[in-house]
């Protein structure tokens, strides 16, 4: 939904997934450092680390895509 | 969808969630994170936009400024709840690929006859509910009857949402119960109090998000663990020797041939017609979200896009109940049994609904648990919003307005939906609770679904596409269908042998009763109306205008290119659907 002057709700999707892809990635990232892994099922893939990244750039592609005022699709 | 089947199937399996055997995960300070930014985030909506929702067509239609996109995966999500998902999870593990039939030939048919044929005259005729269509088409009494019933089940549905999200967190995370029921009531009745459908619809499509990010990496993990679909298969054959649980059609020759109890009959007309059209074409609670599209052709794209992405939904509802069968072991490394509710025992503490929360417990670490599990809160929220959204509309134009107050001012009637929003919470809570104290009222609650959907189709369908239905012949049909469905319905609860006849086999398993109730109550609605309606006067052709196939002139639509054209996608959606069912013969 998109009306000139107001915040589209891809903009607050792309919030929440940013930051929750920023949490998840950095966890992935303190995974891969550190080498402590939580113990569960194919932990050794690095999920966190490649769903968290991918969730940060979707997040972010929509945050600024649907900016408020950045918003061309009103 | 969710509301007529699975609640059933939970309820015939006891109250599913009801007998926590031990705490499944345990979340961390990330996962905590994850979760209370969720609901700051919902509350941030609710509050933007409450500035947004001062006139009724803004709180009851959101201002029918809805994009297709928007409106079409409201009109998914509004069905989407985590009963939905943890319940059919469940249905996989227990029924195997049999249960995906609820989400193609259950739903896709359906959704495209509703964008392309039925949205038009919903649209066209400018009412704000469905109970509103039928008093245009049949007069005030069958709006009445159709609304105070939509009104009913709708607030008992959030109740038992409510109910079951706090059991599954007690059953997840081991929070208190009534912690969660008060927490999520107060969420939603100030997120849908200040934003109205706005705010529904925003957070629904929130929601949509959250589950496809929290969801879909289980099955995609449980794949590579189990060496892709193929080595599933054979895993499965071996571990159960029958090929039945990846099959769709293949054991539905008869009701004896597979675990469910059903026969391609119940499937193709039961569900696939009855059931199916009935929901997805005849329930506010979906037919809302549509209704908000922004014009005609948003308003027909947005149930083909709704299509689109409910064919996929089966790959992270459906297949992590099959993943279950193989991947999930003791802790002695022997397969794990997952049992009805009534049936858990030491031995085998967890039920088939627990199958999908075991699946992230095994899969899902840190930050990833916290995800998942925000996913399923949101579901359940979704659904509260969803339902008491739709009983505040229903409340105060098919109810409060005709009966009550007819003459209000416009201020007046978003100042009595705001009200029915916390009316609808309070009386939520209620039915919460009381669900708490007698688990089998879940199961009438349910059952409640399937008494007025089935005919409600009937009526509708004949006042859309028969001239020739009148109002007396609309609203005794209703009446004698609903009450032929909730005879069947108690005829059975007594006398269980009953269901040879009502289900026309000796071999049919409850899954049959609904399909076959639903038919018998369909078949009696068509037959009084057309009886009644041959016995009295049929209104002039003039008064049908825009509520009739066949006396009504449809609007125009400019051509437009192929790629938005609602009839390619359907097409589309169409084949893709004819496909799956093939490869899943």
């Amino acid at each position: 939904m998109a009306i000139p002057g107001k915040i589209s709700i891809w903009f607050f999707i792309g919030v929440l997934l940013a930051f929750y892809g920023a949490l998840i990635f950095g966890y992935g990232i303190y995974e891969l450092i550190s080498g402590v892994l939580p113990p569960v099922v194919l932990a050794k893939l690095y999920a966190p680390l490649w769903w968290g990244g991918m969730m940060l750039v979707l997040g972010l592609f929509y945050s600024i895509r649907f900016a408020p005022g950045n918003d061309s699709t009103s | 969808m969710a509301r007529l089947l699975i609640g059933n199937h939970i309820a015939q399996s006891g109250l599913a969630f009801f007998l926590p055997s031990s705490v499944l995960a345990h979340l961390s300070i990330i996962d905590i994170v994850i979760i209370t930014s969720y609901f700051v985030m919902v509350i941030w909506i609710g509050v933007y936009l409450k500035g947004q929702s001062n006139t009724s067509l803004d709180f009851f239609m959101a201002g029918r400024q809805m994009s297709a996109w928007i409106a079409g995966l409201s009109f998914l999500s509004a069905n989407l709840g985590s009963l939905e998902l943890m319940g059919w999870a469940g249905s996989a593990y227990q029924y195997g690929i049999l249960a995906a039939h609820w989400y193609w030939i259950g739903a896709i048919p359906a959704m495209l006859f509703m964008g392309l044929v039925m949205m038009p005259f919903y649209y066209i005729c400018k009412t704000n509910s469905v109970p509103g269509y039928l008093k245009l088409r049949f007069g005030e009494s069958s709006r009445v009857l159709s609304g105070v019933c939509f009104a009913f089940m709708t607030i008992l549905m959030s109740g038992v949402n409510m109910f079951a999200m706090a059991l599954v967190m007690k059953v997840v995370l081991g929070w208190n119960i009534s912690f969660s029921i008060l927490m999520s009531s107060l969420v939603v009745a100030l997120y849908v109090g200040l934003g109205g459908l706005r705010s529904a619809i925003f957070n629904e499509v929130l929601q949509f998000a959250l589950i496809w990010c929290g969801a879909l990496l289980v099955p995609i993990l449980g794949l590579i663990e189990a060496g892709g679909w193929h080595n599933l298969q054979a895993k499965i054959l071996m571990n159960y020797h029958t090929s039945e649980y990846t099959h769709l059609w293949k054991g539905l020759g008869h009701f004896n041939t597979n675990a469910m109890g059903v026969q391609w009959t119940g499937i193709v007309f039961g569900l696939g017609f009855v059931i199916s059209f009935g929901y997805w074409t005849t329930d506010f609670l979906v037919v809302q979200r549509a209704m908000a599209a922004k014009n005609l052709r948003a308003a027909q794209m947005a149930p083909i896009i709704a299509a689109a992405f409910k064919m996929a939904i089966p790959f992270f509802v459906i297949l992590p109940g099959l993943l279950g069968l193989v991947v999930l072991h003791n802790n002695d490394g022997t397969l794990m049994h997952l049992v009805g509710q009534d049936a858990t025992t030491i031995a085998n503490p967890n039920s088939y609904n627990e199958v999908l929360p075991l699946m992230m417990e095994r899969y899902l670490g840190p930050g990833l648990l916290g995800l998942g599990i925000t996913a399923l809160i949101a579901g359940f929220m979704s659904g509260m919003a969803g339902n008491v959204s739709a009983f505040s509309t229903v409340w105060t134009y098919d109810i409060y307005k005709p009966l009550i107050k007819k003459d209000g001012s416009d201020s007046h009637y978003v100042s009595v939906g705001r009200w029915a929003t916390v009316l609808g919470i309070v009386v939520s809570i209620g039915t919460a609770y009381l669900v708490m104290q007698a688990a089998g009222i879940m199961d009438y609650v349910q059952a409640l679904f399937s008494f007025f959907i089935a005919p409600l189709l009937g009526t509708v369908l004949a006042g859309m596409f028969w001239k020739r239905a009148t109002k007396a012949g609309g609203f005794w049909g209703l009446l004698v269908g609903t009450v032929t469905s909730v005879a069947l319905y108690a005829w059975v609860r007594v006398e269980p042998s009953a269901l040879r006849y009502v289900a026309f086999s000796p071999d049919a398993k409850a899954m049959a009763a609904d399909l076959y109730r639903a038919l018998w109550a369909f078949s009696s609605c068509a037959l009084v109306t057309v009886i009644v309606s041959y016995c009295t006067k049929p209104k002039p052709l003039s008064e049908l205008a825009g509520l009739v196939y066949g006396a009504s002139e449809l609007p125009q639509q400019e051509p437009v290119p192929l790629l938005k054209n609602q009839w390619f996608w359907a097409a589309i959606v169409i084949t893709v659907f004819f496909i799956v069912n093939i490869v899943f013969y």
